[in-house]
């Protein structure tokens, strides 16, 4: 069919299906698709996965250098 | 470790000038802070004094927050803001890189566009598997964690600007793109691209015979 979603245009539209901006016919045309495609099921799982665990991800803690100069800085803002 | 005191008690906390408050702050957001910086000012010590400026200013403004954003969102404002006039340029231009039309996948993971059977769909024995199996331990290990770190260090810098904001410091979208001035539409396709590229890196380290 014409209006078919192929895997490889799935791929480039779940940021935008996640966050809910796809056109109404798309949006439907891509849940129509998932839900008839394994490896596209994956892919979305995986894409929902990445996102929670680099919620998960933390900076770099301070080097001893940086908490001591950001520590003289509120103390002297502090004595002001 | 104690527990996170939320934004209104870290507010109270140091408009009465608690240093553990004020601890707690830079401890979470400092690194974060100069990441970002870097996209306006190449120099990691001008980022890391821009950083230094953004507290003070922080500190000083205390009194004028009127709590009409979220405290964190306040302090990435003001430090893009320092850091703008720092770099000296008003708005940054982004790279080409940033724009490089990298599919999200792979081609060579579908079908041919031409092909009779199944064009553009993934072929066979190229589609994502679940990450079902693979045990909790090593999916929230801090190695897999380092991973998406690396990943992240490697994206063009307003593809990791973006998707730090958004994935890691869980600002919203339109916080994002008052603070970095980019459109909407642009914020999405830079964090839908360095998405693709971290769940990419993840697939490469779970799954490597994919």
């Amino acid at each position: 069919m014409e209006n078919e979603m192929t895997c490889k245009e799935l791929v480039e539209l779940v940021t935008d299906y996640l966050e809910g901006t796809l056109l109404e016919d798309v949006h439907v045309q891509f849940e129509n698709h998932l839900s008839g495609c394994d490896g596209c099921t994956s892919y979305m799982e995986q894409m929902r996965q990445t996102i929670l665990l680099t919620g998960k991800v933390r900076e770099e803690n301070l080097t001893p250098i940086q908490r001591d100069d950001l520590l003289r800085l509120f103390r002297d803002w502090k004595k002001a | 470790m104690e527990a996170q005191l939320d934004e209104l008690t870290l507010l109270s906390l140091l408009r009465q000038r608690d240093e553990t408050a004020f601890t707690q702050l830079v401890e979470q957001y400092h690194s974060s802070l100069v990441r970002l910086a870097t996209i306006y000012v190449q120099d990691t010590r001008i980022a890391e004094e821009v950083a230094q400026e953004t507290w003070l200013a922080v500190l000083h403004g205390l009194d004028l927050f009127e709590g009409r954003s979220s405290l964190k969102t306040w302090i990435f404002t003001i430090l893009a803001n320092k850091a703008k006039t720092r770099g000296g340029r008003e708005t940054r231009t982004i790279s080409y890189a940033d724009w490089e039309d990298r599919p999200a996948v792979s081609p060579d993971r579908f079908n041919d566009s031409s092909a009779e059977k199944w064009p553009d769909h993934w072929a066979r024995g190229s589609a994502p598997a679940s990450w079902d199996e693979i045990p909790e331990d090593l999916l929230l290990s801090q190695e897999t964690l380092n991973i998406i770190r690396e990943a992240i260090d490697q994206l063009p810098e307003s593809q990791r600007s973006v998707i730090a904001l958004h994935d890691m410091e869980e600002l919203s979208a339109q916080e994002i793109c008052n603070i970095l001035e980019i459109s909407e539409t642009n914020q999405r396709v830079l964090l839908h691209r360095a998405r693709s590229r971290v769940r990419q890196a993840l697939e490469d380290y779970l799954q490597p015979e994919h």
